[in-house]
């Protein structure tokens, strides 16, 4: 499979949380530069058992303004790190926005979706259809849509690996 | 000009991309205009070096600076400091700004900042440049690599809402009681995916300094840029740096997503409650509670004239013994304009900790990290949980006046019994 190919379809068992998720729930300043091991159980302290149960290909729900707070990249790799294969949320910080798309962390904005899906559930996220659904079908609701360039990205694997790939380097070095 | 008229955002984003017909929602790709990193910058440049790229895009666009953890609080520290310096002079960059203060202040204060100009920064309070009517957007490590690499990024037009100040601060309310007035009645992501306007008399006629807690606040309204005009008031600032600059504003009959008039007659002093920055109440409401800490610190309320202000308040007064108050200057120019006014002796009288200019206890770093059970109240900008140390700390967020009136009580208390001023 050639990155360009790399699916933009994600189903797992969903977590749920709730508004108002900040960088420093997702990334605590206080464990940068600490081990993986000594950080992840300081991770989300509303939830706090929540990083040891998390397993990979889970999807996280969660409501308004999901992310806000500093522009630390953490947040974005922490929660993959926990395994979360993507998340949905009402609505997105923007830096912590634009850091998904960096990264290639599936995330879309739909407002609504807290109230449509529960916790334990199993959901489907298809950034390319811009839908979600679940066992019973699509969900009547409308996630913000995807550029095709931020799908390029997603597809690329991430904005490094956009940058490394030919043509994309610098145009000619600085001018 | 072909496009219709644009706000202060869209002006700056139909130049950076090179499109005149821009609306809201569109995905462009723009080109930057100054990109600043602060310790960040060793992680852009290994990364950037790890694709294969060994030279930035123009040297003469980043600036970089040490701020977050000046002076080294650790070995670990220390070494990040070190590989920024290599990486500054293995690439070339011309604006190394050594540890002079906090990114933004010095960014300003410098003169390197211009009305019009797109800024990018790898710090969350990039919004702080739009008191200079610059568009300013933090953005993440990988972003910024790829700025750093080809100085293009892609960018999603936003809607612009304008706050119109209108009315008179009343004594002893200043532009951090607006502000948090703000995000208490509007919420916290009323600026989510938009720019924000600060505009009106109110704004017309409040300081640079005042602009500045203002715009930096911006990010804690969720906004992508917050942006005053750029107007005498700008002009002026930046001549006595140096630097000539005409005015920057919004077209006349640009659309705006929403127009919220913010009276500020009726105001008191405001203060945000643990743990968000939209948990507001007035200052009054919370009389009495008891600090453990007073800290008078960052890019939001730690220039000269806070300083000032926190030096009247305290002027012949003692901090109680039941607190400390800890001012960390937020450039090394603020604090010698603040040792040449006599106000750092003043505070140093009264029994405050002065320490170097940086970020300091602002994000949890160093010279004032809080224990568990502890309360602060803090002139900075945000209270999260854990973000000044422990997860169990309460930060409130509040003006250098109420900051050192604390100070001088061991308690929360209305300000205008020790300072009656009125802001600029
Ligand atoms: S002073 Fe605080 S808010 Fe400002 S740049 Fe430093 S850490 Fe960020």
């Amino acid at each position: 499979m050639t990155s360009r190919e790399r699916r933009l379809v994600f189903e797992g068992r969903v977590w749920v949380l709730g508004d108002d998720v900040n960088t420093d729930e997702l990334a605590p300043f206080q464990t940068i530069g600490k081990s993986w091991e000594d950080a992840r159980v300081t991770l989300l302290p509303s939830r706090p058992e929540l990083p040891g149960l998390v397993e990979a290909g889970d999807l996280l729900v969660a409501g308004k303004n999901f992310g806000c707070g500093s522009s630390r990249e953490m947040a974005v790799t922490n929660l993959q790190k926990l395994g979360f294969a993507g998340v949905v949320a009402e609505s997105f910080a923007r830096i912590f926005f634009r850091n998904c798309v960096a990264n290639a962390f599936p995330a879309l904005a739909c407002p609504g979706v807290r109230g449509s899906v529960e916790e334990g559930s199993r959901l489907t996220m298809d950034l390319g259809a811009g839908s979600l659904s679940n066992a019973q079908g699509r969900l009547p609701l409308e996630p913000a849509p995807y550029s095709e360039h931020l799908l390029e990205i997603l597809r690329a694997g991430g904005l490094m690996a956009l940058l490394k790939e030919p043509g994309n380097g610098p145009v000619g070095g600085p001018t | 000009m072909a496009g219709s008229p644009q706000t202060m955002a869209g002006k700056v984003l139909a130049r950076t991309s090179g499109r005149d017909d821009l609306s809201p929602g569109d995905f462009i790709t723009a080109r930057i205009d100054v990109a600043m990193l602060h310790e960040a910058f060793a992680i852009c440049a290994i990364q950037m070096k790890a694709a294969g790229i060994e030279k930035v895009w123009d040297p003469d666009k980043v600036i970089v600076i040490l701020d977050h953890f000046f002076p080294a609080p650790s070995e670990r520290h220390a070494q990040g400091h070190q590989a920024v310096r290599s990486l500054v002079e293995q690439l070339g960059i011309t604006h190394f700004l050594g540890h002079e203060g906090i990114c933004h202040q010095v960014l300003t204060e410098r003169g390197l900042v211009r009305p019009g100009e797109l800024v990018v920064g790898t710090d969350s309070h990039s919004t702080t440049y739009g008191a200079l009517g610059a568009a300013g957007a933090g953005i993440g490590t990988t972003d910024m690599t790829y700025v750093l690499a080809t100085g293009e990024l892609w960018m999603q037009v936003p809607a612009t809402i304008r706050f119109e100040l209108i009315g008179e601060p009343g004594p002893g309310v200043t532009a951090k009681d607006i502000v948090l007035h703000i995000a208490g009645t509007y919420g916290v992501d009323v600026g989510q995916y938009r720019a924000i306007e600060f505009g009106g008399p109110v704004a017309a006629r409040l300081g640079q300094s005042s602009r500045l807690t203002m715009a930096n606040m911006g990010t804690e309204l969720g906004a992508k840029f917050a942006m005053f005009e750029a107007d005498a008031v700008t002009s002026a600032y930046l001549a006595e740096r140096g630097v000539t600059a005409g005015g920057f504003g919004p077209d006349p009959g640009c659309e705006y997503e929403a127009v919220y008039e913010v009276d500020v007659s009726p105001l008191t002093p405001q203060i945000a409650l643990p743990h968000s920055p939209g948990n507001v109440r007035s200052v009054a409401e919370l009389e009495g509670t008891k600090v453990d800490q007073a800290f008078l610190g960052s890019c939001t309320n730690a220039r000269a004239d806070d300083l000032a202000i926190a030096a009247e308040v305290l002027r012949g007064r003692r901090v109680s013994p039941d607190t400390r108050l800890i001012v960390t200057p937020a450039s090394r120019q603020v604090a010698l304009d603040a040792a040449r006014s006599g106000a750092i002796e003043t505070l140093l009288e009264a029994g405050a900790s002065i320490t170097a200019p940086g970020c300091g206890a602002c994000p949890g770093g160093h010279n004032g990290v809080l224990a568990g059970g502890e309360v602060c109240i803090s002139s900075t900008n945000r209270n999260f949980r854990g973000r000044m140390g422990s997860p169990d700390a309460e930060v409130y967020l509040a003006s250098p006046a109420s900051v050192a009136a604390a100070a001088i009580e061991g308690r929360i208390t209305d300000p205008r019994k020790y300072w009656k001023g009125r802001i600029q």
